[in-house]
């Protein structure tokens, strides 16, 4: 289903899917890593939920249990010096890209340690020694600073890339549309990848989103876009790296629909009376970690031992992430002056 | 000293900083041509379009890009047209420029430029005359000049281009053809810095950018009639130097501020506050401003004029605290 520019995108696998993924396709250690990430995404927000209901996390948090597919593949085709903008429901991108959970977990906790030292929160996280140069509350904002950072790529002359993850309903924001066009003018290398959960918020796709289709929209811009299975890490691995190794070549930007199943409400607290249980049900059904777990198992590359000591040494990474968290100081009230400028002198 | 008008000093000081810095850059609609004010004339034929980029009519594309770039290692310098236009970027500006850095705990540094051509005149109309500095002047995390004259033009920018932060630089569009000496050797105006354009003894006449010159105006009608005025130009508005107003007000003992937007929650009237704050011991009138009424700016040339601030407001101002 790498279809160019393809109004609708078909569901079933064709040859040029399967032809490009093995292009791109990931060894075995890759495979096993890509896996592993799926699950620390996924106990990372499991625990982070419980946390949450038991008073533990203040404000909102936004969960992506079910996505994890889309962050993984996204986060294995780029490099650590490549750079990701994200969305409200980044935790999983942020992982995938590498970042610590300890920060990561005091962030969302609101502690000193946290990566943002408590000033950002869950739908505000960045960490820059990962490249994740934000997660951002306004929709679709992060496609409009995508183009910048390509063009910083292609002024300072490196071969990284920039990803862009946003919603299916931030694509029809203005800054979505600007932002492609800008960076398709500049050939940017600039990869957008849709993460469609088929709702904006509580409004569902197709009450949202004319013409159905947001990876046809690349064609309006003249850049390849390319609907994948998001449930199927290793389909959004191969368009991603795809697009990568374009946009590493001079080729310019893409655009990546990745279909996936949001588990969970918008936020936590959501109580989701807009949405049929079934589609959740469904949406269990192609569980992604589940899926690459037996695409694993069928090539002999995982058995049953083995998952037990990768979902132990999660286990322990995100339980060592809480107790940081946990036991991290809160910051100072008077921190909250703190971080504005860089330079400030004056008393005022 | 050479003399030179407010734009070729703004042209001056973008050509010194893309010359002394290669990862600074220039991007706005119409640049390459040096429209629509002429402050971008030249700069494409010697530093080329890859650093002088005119950009689609896109506005939150081109300040949300520049952010992008600013995080990553570039200094952008934007050309906002009019500054107007930012609404359209306002979310670029407010949430993201404004925040970044803070919001992600000082990780990430955001050091660009963004001129703000504005101001009101020859009937451009409601979308082309607005001052929408109190706006900005309202969201934390930006620093805000407005340079009256063209060496103050020309420092501020520069500085501006070399601060490692988001600064704001409002250059009002009837100042551009205006002439002024402009040191010869590379000079830097810092931020922060008032200056005082005219001393006084009587009343202190605060004012930034156009209204500067009617302030310098109505000081010298109001000496005629045996009044002092002296006026102080803050330059930068964030940061406030602060202590250059309470200096003059300690002086003076009456203040007029004189701003050419909108009087109702503007810039005059934090102004105001500064000085009640500061300087209450020393007021021997209440704090008097001039402002626009709160009406958009209109087109017909007797109505326009109505609403633009000017000198005569300041003298009658002036006189009445002087009773």
């Amino acid at each position: 289903m790498v279809e160019e520019g393809a109004p609708t995108p078909a569901p079933d696998a064709s040859h040029a899917r399967i032809a490009r993924a093995m292009t791109h396709a990931p060894g075995p250690d890759q495979l096993l890593q890509m896996y592993a990430a799926m699950l620390r995404v996924r106990r990372f927000e499991e625990r982070a939920r419980e946390l949450y209901h038991a008073g533990r996390i203040p404000g909102f948090i936004h969960l992506s249990v079910g996505q994890e597919g889309v962050a993984v593949g996204v986060g294995a085709a780029l490099r650590r010096d490549d750079y990701l903008l994200s969305t409200h429901r980044g935790h999983g991108h942020l992982i995938a890209k590498g970042g610590s959970l300890r920060a990561l977990m005091a962030e969302i906790f609101g502690k000193a340690t946290g990566c943002c030292k408590g000033k950002g929160g869950s739908m505000h996280i960045a960490d820059a020694s990962v490249g994740y140069l934000g997660a951002n509350g306004v929709l679709a904002s992060g496609c409009v600073l995508a183009p910048g950072v390509g063009l910083s790529i292609q002024m300072r002359g490196t071969d990284q890339v920039v990803a862009v993850l946003f919603g299916d309903g931030a694509a029809n924001r203005g800054p979505f549309h600007e932002g492609v066009n800008l960076s398709a003018l500049w050939r940017a290398p600039v990869v957008f990848v849709c993460e469609n959960n088929s709702w904006a918020s509580t409004t569902a796709h197709e009450l949202s989103t004319a013409g159905g289709s947001i990876a046809a929209r690349a064609a309006g811009y003249g850049i390849p876009g390319v609907a994948v299975d998001g449930n199927d890490a290793l389909a959004v691995h191969a368009a991603v790296a795809e697009a990568v190794r374009r946009a590493r070549g001079g080729d310019g930007p893409s655009l990546i629909e990745a279909k996936t199943v949001r588990w969970l409400g918008h936020h936590e607290g959501d109580p989701q009376a807009y949405r049929p249980k079934s589609e959740v049900e469904e949406g269990r059904r192609q569980d992604p970690i589940a899926r690459l777990r037996a695409h694993l198992e069928g090539a002999a590359l995982l058995d049953a031992a083995h998952a037990a000591r990768v979902a132990q040494a999660i286990e322990a990474d995100v339980e060592d992430a809480i107790a940081f968290a946990e036991s991290s100081p809160l910051p100072e009230p008077h921190h909250a002056l703190d971080d504005l400028f860089v330079h400030w002198p004056w008393k005022d | 000293m050479p003399v030179m008008d407010f734009g070729d000093a703004l042209n001056l000081a973008l050509k010194e900083e893309m010359r002394r810095d290669g990862r600074v850059y220039c991007i706005g609609e119409d640049i390459v041509l040096g429209l629509p004010f002429g402050v971008t004339k030249g700069l494409a034929e010697e530093f080329g379009l890859a650093r002088v980029r005119n950009a689609p009519i896109s506005e939150a594309a081109i300040v949300g890009s520049s952010l992008g770039a600013a995080m990553t290692g570039l200094v952008p310098v934007v050309d906002m047209h009019f500054a107007d236009f930012v609404t359209c970027a306002m979310d670029e500006v407010v949430n993201q420029i404004a925040k970044s850095r803070y919001m992600f705990g000082g990780q990430i540094a955001c050091p660009l430029t963004l001129r703000m051509p504005y101001g009101i005149g020859k009937s451009a109309g409601g979308h082309h005359s607005n001052s929408v500095e109190a706006w900005f002047v309202n969201t934390p995390g930006l620093k805000v000049c407005m340079p009256s004259t063209p060496a103050d033009a020309r420092g501020l920018l520069k500085t501006a281009i070399r601060d490692p932060d988001p600064v704001l630089i409002f250059e009002h569009r009837a100042l551009y053809r205006v002439q002024g000496e402009v040191p010869a050797e590379e000079t830097l105006v810092p931020l922060g810095a008032a200056d005082v354009k005219r001393a006084g003894t009587d009343v202190t006449v605060i004012a930034t950018a156009r209204m500067v010159g009617e302030a310098l105006l109505a000081a010298e009608m109001l000496a005629e009639e045996g009044i002092s005025a002296e006026v102080v130009d803050p330059r930068s508005l964030v940061p406030l130097d602060r202590a250059t107003l309470a200096a003059s007000v300690a002086k003076t003992h009456r203040v007029v501020i004189a701003e050419e937007g909108p009087m109702r929650a503007s810039v005059g009237a934090w102004l105001a506050w500064v000085v009640m704050e500061q300087s209450f011991d020393e007021l021997d009138a209440p704090i008097a401003r001039v402002a626009a009424p709160d009406v958009p700016i209109p087109f017909s040339p007797p109505m326009e004029a109505f609403v633009t601030a000017h000198a005569g407001q300041i003298v009658a101002a002036a006189r009445e605290l002087m009773k």
